[in-house]
């Protein structure tokens, strides 16, 4: 089957079959590699992405079932990685081996995005669905209240620049 | 007692195109030093190497595997420093594994740093000695006037400053300082080290770069999946390929006969596709006969009931005995009996196993996120049967290591379907294949015995641990060595030992034996403790505090590398110490269902004491409040902000394995399948980590592992005082903690 997905504002079409889980589809499909696979049963949250906003595990999301739903991976998080929790993720130093942390962070843009202002108790029920193995959760925490500041340092500098 | 007895080091300098410098620092091995790890390459080994442009741009070689211990920010920060660089003009370049150019391209052990540490800075300061000669060429002044800062040599005499880029091609004529003599900075004049600098992949790492080697893509590259018997050993007998080869998507599908004499090349059957779900879907159609052998005898109720066996027999073996414990213990005024266990774990790194390679004309080239390039080429080389020099291997990050990936199975695989397919192939483990395909962490067995006199002094002692292995040896990761506290410490003590065959296999996973010994040895004293009616802080000192017996003398010929770190009691003292000061250990009276635990561990050359406090409610419900960890590495913390970090999450590790992490064996397959089974630490139950460091006078050491121990048993030995409870066994999931 021929599937036309909107990844990252584009149109792109990939060859699979129908139970393909969206993972496959984004990472041997369309050479996105930056969302991981983990576990296959949406237990570590390695492969998560966004679809229309929402924190989706791609492992066991099948690409039939996405439809004309928008989905967002890290590659299409910001334009040149300058997203406020990519910057905090950078200025706390939050990885360690790195590699759960596209799913963290994804994960994480889904809460903000509804969630401008978490408290702890927010980011621990976004957050539970992804497994650090080197368990920089502290450090995760802090970023995301970090991104917080830098998103309204960012929002309030637009507006203060006028026209 | 250092490097320089064992070897020669010397640095290299060279012109580069367009002016410029690199340097290239040599190790060569003395004829008279004796190596663990034979290099295969002669002549003088490459050790590290900075490349000057003349827009004063510095890169340098990270050579060794990075896990995510840091030492791809750590190694180039030492060089960095001595240069007397700015961290900004720095770039980083991670090289191939090449045993001809570099030496101990491999990480575990928390060993980079007392490996690295004097070597590193030899070759930045000997740059930095290069550039300064170069200046006082130029200007024709003594190097006595000159000094440098951030990338540049200075004449504070007449006010002029040139950069290191515009005296590359000069530095490349001056003959190269002897590395052994080469003055170092003092730590007060550090610029880099100490300072907390960002990893260096952390901007690929955020925006999903293909760092990892599940990332890899070669062209023509088809996807590989490969199911084993899951017992351990067995071999395939048959299967349906035929059926296989015909579903879509497959290119290939065919058995591999295995070896049988490594356990790191498992028979199984392969399945090639264009891509790994339809490798994934055809393997859920396979089905394989297989001769399960002798391992489908074992299992862990099995092992149970024969280490009860053993506790009633005399022990096969002795590990240590000073004095006469069984005479001490009969005339000890107070004797504590317990028994301890732990369970076998599995390191559930989070990227899945994987490799990539392409067999062409005779030749191997594979990537490969491994710890241990050098010991998976010699495997490769041996299964396949073909040359040493004909496999190329190029190393990329890890998602995680944990001693998992000292172990080089899936390269032989990859390398072996790679061939017969005869395409470039990505093997690509499944979760499932990952869990039930480890070295797994042994689990253990204890009977302790201690014997107090009528003041509570801890005289006598004994441990009958219950292991595995063979009549000659402790399988891997399962042993006990001579110098497991207290030994040294109580006159009369007898650390004693029984096997039981394992058909399963074991290795090291991060702060390898350590990681149990602790838990049963630690909680064990902290009932002594109790028993003895002491503050079990207290108690610890006071063991600490005793004339111990003389320490392992060094063996006669000597590694390559520094000089060993002894069990020091006074530094662990000083990090008891500190842990109570910060945790206000004894200041306040806590409530019934609250209490603090202590414990300390000597590993990896470093020396811990954690502090937790926990409440439980009456129903047994468990929190954590709060660990405090003081830890001694050493006179320098050398990157602050990774320090943090990796101590944070090994306390947490170690959290994570007690909770709830157990795998058990049936038929002598493992249980456990993926994470829904194997419960992580996850955000919600992670608890604030208080770090602190007290430095002290000694040479920096690592840091990947010893902050795990003693997490365990401080949580274990808070239970107890929170409840009565005292938690012999682990996971804690396995126990009722309620009370009355």
């Amino acid at each position: 089957m021929k599937y036309k997905l909107k990844v990252n504002g584009q149109t792109r079409t990939v060859e699979a079959p129908e139970d393909m889980p969206l993972l496959w589809a984004l990472r041997d499909g369309l050479d996105l590699k930056g969302t991981k696979f983990g576990c296959g049963i949406a237990q570590c949250g390695a492969c998560t992405v966004l679809i229309d906003g929402e924190a989706r595990r791609s492992c066991t999301t099948p690409v039939s079932a996405v439809g004309q739903a928008s989905i967002t991976t890290i590659e299409g998080l910001s334009k040149d990685g300058n997203h406020p929790l990519q910057r905090a993720w950078e200025e706390i130093d939050v990885p360690q081996c790195g590699y759960c942390q596209v799913g963290q962070i994804m994960s994480a843009a889904a809460l903000l995005a509804k969630t401008p202002n978490p408290t702890d108790d927010d980011i621990d029920k976004a957050m539970a669905g992804n497994i650090c193995r080197c368990a920089t959760y502290l450090r995760i925490r802090r970023a995301i209240h970090r991104a917080t500041e830098l998103g309204k340092a960012t929002a309030s500098a637009a507006t203060g620049s006028g026209k | 007692m250092s490097t320089e007895l064992s070897r020669r080091t010397f640095l290299r300098a060279s012109a580069i195109a367009g002016g410029g410098v690199l340097l290239s620092s040599f190790w060569e091995p003395l004829e008279a030093a004796t190596k663990a790890r034979p290099r295969t390459g002669t002549g003088p080994v490459l050790n590290a190497f900075i490349r000057i442009q003349p827009d004063g741009i510095v890169t340098i070689a990270a050579k060794n595997p990075e896990i995510g211990q840091g030492v791809k920010t750590m190694l180039p920060m030492l060089i960095a420093d001595e240069l007397d660089v700015d961290w900004k003009q720095v770039r980083i370049e991670q090289v191939g594994f090449d045993p001809k150019r570099y030496e101990n391209q491999w990480a575990g052990g928390s060993q980079a740093v007392p490996n690295n540490w004097l070597p590193m800075r030899q070759v930045g300061a000997a740059g930095r000695a290069m550039l300064v000669a170069a200046a006082a060429k130029t200007w024709k002044v003594p190097e006595s006037e000159l000094s440098t800062s951030k990338g540049k040599v200075l004449h504070k005499k007449s006010s002029r400053s040139i950069s290191y880029g515009q005296l590359g091609a000069t530095a490349a004529t001056v003959p190269p300082p002897d590395l052994a003599t080469v003055k170092l900075k003092d730590p007060s004049e550090f610029t880099i080290i100490g300072t907390p600098i960002p990893g260096v992949d952390n901007r690929s790492i955020v925006t999903g770069k293909p760092l990892f080697g599940i990332d890899v893509t070669v062209p023509g590259m088809k996807h590989a999946t490969y199911l084993k018997c899951p017992v351990y050993g067995g071999k395939v007998k048959s299967a349906n390929l035929e059926q296989i080869r015909k579903m879509p998507g497959v290119r290939k599908a065919f058995v591999v006969e295995g070896s049988s004499t490594s356990n790191e090349f498992g028979s199984g059957v392969a399945i090639v596709a264009d891509d790994f779900w339809h490798a994934l879907i055809a393997r859920k159609a396979l089905e394989v006969s297989w001769d399960e052998g002798e391992t489908a005898k074992q299992g862990t109720a099995a092992f149970d009931v024969r280490a009860a066996a053993l506790f009633k027999e005399p022990p096969q073996r002795s590990v240590r005995k000073d004095g006469d414990a069984k005479a001490a213990l009969a005339k000890a005024a107070k004797v504590v009996t317990a028994e301890y266990s732990y369970p076998f774990l599995s390191h559930a790194q989070l990227e899945p196993q994987n490799c990539t390679a392409q067999f062409a004309d005779g030749k191997l080239t594979v990537w490969a996120p491994t710890q241990t390039p050098e010991d998976g080429r010699e495997l490769v080389a041996k299964v396949m049967g073909i040359k040493e020099d004909d496999i190329t291997i190029h190393l990329t990050r890890s998602g995680g290591g944990f001693g998992r990936r000292l172990k080089n199975d899936y390269m032989a695989e990859a390398a072996w379907i790679a061939r017969e397919a005869g395409v470039p192939v990505k093997l690509l483990w499944t979760r499932e294949d990952d869990f039930a395909h480890d070295f797994y962490r042994p689990g253990g067995y204890h009977t302790f015995t201690a014997g107090l006199d009528a003041s509570g002094k801890l005289t006598s002692f004994r441990d009958h641990f219950v292991s595995f292995g063979t009549e000659k040896d402790f399988a891997p990761s399962a042993a006990m060595s001579d110098q497991e506290f207290p030994a040294r410490f109580v006159p009369d003590l007898a650390l004693e030992a029984s096997v039981m065959p394992l058909g399963v296999p074991t290795g090291a996973l991060r702060a390898p034996r350590s990681n149990a010994l602790c838990f049963a040895f630690q909680s064990f004293l902290d009932e002594v403790a109790h028993a003895a009616g002491k503050d079990p802080l207290a108690f610890r000192r006071e063991l600490l505090s005793v004339t111990p017996l003389p320490g392992p003398t060094p063996p006669a010929s000597r590694t390559p590398g520094p000089p060993r770190t002894p069990f020091d009691a006074a530094r662990m003292m000083g990090v008891l110490d500190l842990a109570a000061e910060k945790s206000g250990w004894g200041k306040q009276k806590l409530p019934r269902g609250t209490g603090m635990g202590v414990a300390f561990y000597f590993s990896h050359r470093g020396h811990f004491a954690e502090i937790a406090q926990v409440t439980v409610s009456k129903k047994g419900e468990l929190k954590i409040d709060k660990v405090w960890v003081a830890g001694d590495i050493g006179s320098v913390i050398i990157n602050p902000s990774n320090a943090e970090n990796q101590a944070q999450g090994a306390v947490l590790d170690g959290i994570s394995e007690a909770l709830g992490q157990e795998m058990t064996f049936e038929k002598g397959r493992a249980v456990q399948a993926n994470f829904n089974a194997y419960p992580m630490l996850r955000i919600n139950q992670s608890i604030p980590v208080e770090v602190h460091f007290r430095k002290t006078d000694f040479p920096p050491t690592g840091l990947g592992e010893p902050a795990l121990p003693p997490a365990i048993p401080a949580v274990t030995n808070a239970i107890f005082a929170a409840t009565g409870k005292r938690v012999r066994s682990l996971p804690l999931s396995k126990h009722d903690l309620s009370w009355t």
